[in-house]
Formats: C-alpha cells, sequence, structure tokens
C-alpha cells in the first residue's frame, strides 16, 4: 500500500471524524480527499481509505461507492478537465458548437485527454447553471455564457498558464 | 401577482453570503425569536399556518412533514437537500452562495422544531464555490454562538455540517440522499419507513430543500398568517422560478405563487428570443410533462393550475421551447439523461430508460419507423405506476410521453422515409 494522505488532508480528515456519529459517512469526503491529492481515486487509494475508516467499512465496499458516484476520476484526466454541459437547456445555448470547438482545438474527442496530459474534454448531464448556459466547468470553476470564440480564449489562457 | 422579492431582497448586495451583511438587514433575528419566545410546536404551528409547501419538487405541506417526527428519544436528524440536478434547474445555487445564512438561519428554526441536535448540508458535488461559503458560513455562524452548544443562551444545541455529494442526480431522493450521506451508493430506499421514522443512521429525520428552510425565517418573522396572504390560498408564499431555454433574459426570478405564465415569459423574461412564436414550456424541470402553446396560455404558476393540465411545478424550473426547437432532439437529451442517472436497482427503470434513450436516438437518426413509436409508447407504461421504488422511471416517462403525444408530427416526420404518413394517405384518411 503506497498511498497516504498528504498533510493538508490529513488534518481535513481529523476535523471530519467528529462531524459523523457513524463513520461510513467517511468515505465519500475521503475519496474526494484522495482525488484532490492525486488527481484520481485508484485501488491503492481506496485499500487506504477502508483501512483508515476501519471495520466494517471494506475495500469492496469503498470501491462499490467510488464507482457509483461520476465525480470520482477512475483514471487520471488532463490536469486542465473540461466538463461541458450538454443538456436541454445548454443544448438549447449552443453547446454542441463549444463541445466541437474545445475538441477540434485540442485535437481529441469528447471523453478523451490530449497526450501530454493537458486537457480532457467531455460531455456532461447538466451542470446545474441552466439559465447561465452553455456552460463548463474547469477543475473547480464554472464557465458560463460561452460561445466557439470565449472557449477558443479559455483554452488558450489555461495552456499560457501551463 | 408578478415579482415579489422576499428571499432575494438582498442578494444583490455583494457581501450577501456574509454573517455581518445578513445580521444588518435583520437576519437572525427570527431564530432568537424562535429560540426565545416559542415553543417547538408554536413553530410548527406557524409554519403550517404559513401553507408552506417544500419547493424541492413534490410540494408536501413542510409544518406537517415536521410533525411526523415521533418524540421518541432516540437522536432526530435534519438534512437539507441542496443536490440540485434536473435539467433546466438551477434555482437553489443561486441562495446557496448569495444567501448561505438564511439558509442556516431556518435550518436552526427547523431543528429546534423536531428537537434536532444535529443536522447536515448535503450540496451537489459541482457546485464547489457554494460549498465553500456555505462551510465559510457555517464557521461564521460556530464563532458568535449561533450554532453549537448553548446557542445565544437559550439552552439549545445544535451542530452542523456540509457534505458534498459526488455526481449521481439520484441522490436529490431524499432516501437516496440519506444512503449517500452514509457512505453508501445513492439507492433509494423502499418506503414505509419513511425518513421521518427511520432516515439517517435508521434514527427519525427530516429533509427539506434550500429554499424551503429560506422561506422559515420570514414566516417566523411575519408570522404564518401573514405570509399566508402572499401567492394563491392554497400555494402560499414566493417561489424561485429558473427559467431558460428560448427567452431573451433567461435567469432566476421570484415571484408570488399563481403568476400567470405567459406573464413570466413575456413581462419578466421579456418574450422569446429573436421574437419567434412560443411551441412549447417545460413548466417544472425536465419531469414535469410538457405544455403547448394554448396550454401555456391559460397557465398560472401555482401547484393547482399546474397540475389542471396534467403537469407540475416541480423543481421550478421554466424551460422556453420557441418555434426553432427542435423537440425530437430535445426529448433525445432529456431520454439520455435519465439513462446516465439511473441507479440501476430496479429493472422497468434500469433497462427502461435506456431502451428509451436508444429509440429516441434511431428516431433522430432518421432510422426509425412507426413500430418504434409504438413499442416507445408501450415500454413507457411498463416502466410507471409503482413499478419501481423510486419515481425516476415515472420522470423519464413524463419527459418523454407528452411531448410524443402532444407534437406526433414533429416525431412522424423523421421517421425512415418509406415509413413516413405521406400526404396522400392522410388526406385519404380525412376524406374518409
Amino acid at each position: 500500500m503506497s498511498y497516504q494522505f498528504s498533510k493538508e488532508s490529513e488534518v481535513r480528515f481529523q476535523k471530519l471524524v467528529p462531524q459523523f456519529p457513524n463513520k461510513r459517512s467517511l468515505i465519500l469526503p475521503c475519496l474526494f480527499l484522495l482525488q484532490k491529492d492525486q488527481g484520481f481515486v485508484d485501488k491503492d487509494g481506496m485499500e487506504y481509505i477502508a483501512n483508515r475508516i476501519g471495520a466494517p467499512v471494506s475495500l469492496a465496499h469503498v470501491h462499490g461507492v467510488a464507482t457509483f458516484y461520476t465525480m470520482y476520476n477512475k483514471k487520471p484526466v488532463g490536469k486542465y478537465h473540461i466538463q461541458i454541459c450538454a443538456n436541454i437547456s445548454c443544448y438549447l445555448a449552443g453547446s454542441d458548437v463549444v463541445t466541437e470547438t474545445a475538441c477540434k482545438k485540442l485535437g481529441i474527442r469528447p471523453g478523451e485527454t490530449k497526450e501530454d496530459k493537458s486537457f480532457t474534454v467531455e460531455e456532461v448531464q447538466c451542470l446545474g447553471a441552466c439559465g447561465f448556459g452553455p456552460v463548463a466547468q474547469i477543475n473547480e470553476s464554472y464557465y458560463e455564457h460561452l460561445d466557439a470564440e470565449k472557449i477558443e480564449q479559455i483554452i488558450d489562457q489555461l495552456a499560457k498558464q501551463g | 401577482m408578478g415579482l415579489r422579492k422576499l428571499l432575494t431582497t438582498h442578494i444583490d448586495h455583494p457581501e450577501s453570503h456574509s454573517l455581518s451583511h445578513y445580521q444588518s438587514v435583520g437576519g437572525y433575528v427570527s431564530l432568537k425569536k424562535a429560540l426565545t419566545d416559542l415553543s417547538a410546536e408554536q413553530i410548527i404551528n406557524e409554519v403550517k399556518t404559513s401553507g408552506l409547501r417544500g419547493r424541492g419538487g413534490a410540494g408536501f405541506p413542510t409544518g406537517n412533514k415536521w410533525s411526523f417526527i415521533p418524540k421518541t428519544d432516540k437522536p432526530k436528524y435534519l438534512i437539507c437537500n441542496g443536490d440540485e440536478g434536473e435539467p433546466g434547474t438551477f434555482k437553489d445555487r443561486l441562495l446557496i452562495e448569495k444567501a448561505p445564512h438564511m439558509l442556516i438561519e431556518g435550518m436552526i428554526i427547523a431543528a429546534k422544531a423536531i428537537d434536532s441536535h444535529q443536522g447536515y448540508i448535503y450540496i451537489r458535488g459541482e457546485f464547489m464555490k457554494g460549498i465553500a461559503i456555505v462551510e465559510k458560513a457555517v464557521e461564521e455562524a460556530y464563532a458568535q454562538n449561533l450554532l453549537g452548544k448553548n446557542i445565544l443562551g437559550s439552552g439549545y444545541d445544535f451542530n452542523l455540517a456540509v457534505y458534498s455529494g459526488a455526481g449521481a442526480y439520484i441522490c436529490g431522493e431524499e432516501s437516496a440522499l440519506i444512503n449517500s450521506l452514509e457512505g453508501r451508493r445513492g439507492h433509494p430506499r423502499l418506503k414505509p419507513p419513511f425518513p421521518a421514522v427511520s432516515g439517517l443512521y435508521s434514527c427519525p429525520t427530516v429533509v427539506n430543500n434550500v429554499e424551503t428552510f429560506c422561506n422559515v425565517p420570514h414566516i417566523i418573522a411575519m408570522t404564518g398568517e401573514e405570509y399566508k396572504k402572499i401567492g394563491t390560498e392554497k400555494s402560499p408564499g414566493t417561489r424561485l422560478f429558473a427559467v431558460s431555454g428560448h427567452v431573451k433574459k433567461r435567469g432566476i426570478y421570484e415571484v408570488e405563487m399563481g403568476t400567470p405564465l405567459k406573464e413570466l415569459i413575456y413581462d419578466i423574461c421579456g418574450g422569446i428570443q429573436n421574437d419567434k412564436a412560443l411551441k412549447a414550456v417545460i413548466p417544472g424541470g425536465s419531469s414535469s410533462p410538457i405544455l403547448n402553446a394554448e396550454e401555456v396560455a391559460i397557465a398560472t404558476m401555482d401547484y393547482e393550475s399546474i397540475a389542471s393540465l396534467k403537469s407540475m411545478l416541480g423543481s421550478g424550473a421554466v424551460i422556453i421551447l420557441s418555434e426553432e426547437a427542435d423537440l425530437v432532439e430535445t426529448t433525445f437529451r432529456l431520454a439520455e439523461f435519465y439513462s446516465h442517472e439511473s441507479c440501476g436497482q430496479c429493472t422497468p427503470c434500469r433497462e427502461g430508460t435506456h431502451w428509451v434513450k436508444d429509440i429516441l436516438h434511431k428516431i433522430r437518426e432518421g432510422e426509425g419507423t412507426e413500430k418504434d413509436m409504438d413499442l416507445l409508447l408501450s415500454i413507457t407504461r411498463n416502466m410507471e405506476g409503482g413499478t419501481t421504488i423510486c419515481p425516476l422511471a415515472d420522470a423519464c416517462v413524463m419527459a418523454v410521453r407528452p411531448t410524443m403525444q402532444k407534437f406526433k408530427n414533429e416525431f412522424q416526420k423523421r421517421l425512415k422515409v418509406s415509413d413516413k404518413p405521406s400526404e396522400e394517405k392522410q388526406s385519404v384518411v380525412h376524406a374518409g
């Protein structure tokens, strides 16, 4: 077992523990800590979480939980994870053009990561910002009222930041 | 009727999320009143008198929900459902980011009403900014003894924690949310027992929506009797409507219940984009059956009026579709959503939502036949009416079938060329 919480995650974990009378509730927040530390959730990390929380939580249970929720990346994603909403309100506002432009500019298809691991583009189901569409979530931030020009500018800016 | 600010009075202020600003505009005065002057029964009675109905989707009377909590020695839990995720719905995000203390105040008052000493605010994981704002607000509240032990010297203790969802629409269903909060897959539970009897950690639990809790401080401040004067008799209060789609001014508008839908679209939202004709409106989130233009003309935004048109006010999400909208495509996108979000527990939902999506895809690509149309309607009949644990399958049906029935022509036009009812055939039928 090679993974363990970073210092920051350990502090966060200690704060979380007294908030729940049943320690099983720690699984979801712990998976987020794991993902924050290494960008995705893997078997080593899940095993560590199961051991840190202890019985009755098992690796199988943690794995079952992690695979149910879409926000846990089961494989590495690019440094910038561009998630574009494709559902009804964003579609009506032109999200298809935004996805197409982003993919064309990066030379990848939806769901793929650029070879240099800089960007991943994904279509997602509703980001809950329907009045401000088309919307993309890039890492922890929302980008609203997008169009082809804006998404190109954003990608250029992020690429410059490296 | 029309615009009426109650919950959103101060949200345009850049510091509306801070404790100091909230207190400067009368925040937490209701809490003091509830903790020192009112008993738990009196709080519940005020909320019952107000007629407040849950703002999450089902519209169940809030005061009644609170009164179902049994008086036992078991811990009682209070949960805020901030897992907003239905396509078209984006109103709770505004309150989470702009009025977190209104939410916290409402929750503490509700906690006293049901004798709860531990609460959780469950927010959809994608709302990372909102989660950070609410976490900060909770810290501020603890620092001023608005949370924690002996709140404001009243002798009442209440702890509150923020919990992040992880990307599963189904967790907006209250029993799935409880499972998620318990560190499990977000599978809905069989009911009964209802959460009021056996919810979080098998203890009595109340789950309310963000907007519902935000109404509570206002009810306590103005009394239930006064609150009831806003809106209509059976749907009192204001409602936050999240308007999206083909409309000039998309956004979130707080209006009095009973406001005509046409007034919302044309007077408040500036009318249809590019001055096109209105084709249809989805009035309460993607799972509410679509209304055609004739129905829109007579609808008012309250539970009863929308129900009389065989639809639902639901989550307050209004999606406007102009004559330019491709209803085959929008229906396919909604079916895609429901098939993606089915938790997989019940066969009619797991298989049905995928099947519906696949057939709609076929029709969308011009490969569908009349038989597919019949099959689609037949499948949806097997997905509804209690064949599944939760209403996700019903939601998929409501998002698909009424559109196919009311706008049959649009679907037929997309069928395989050989299968389209020709104009000649149609005229023969009419002549006969």
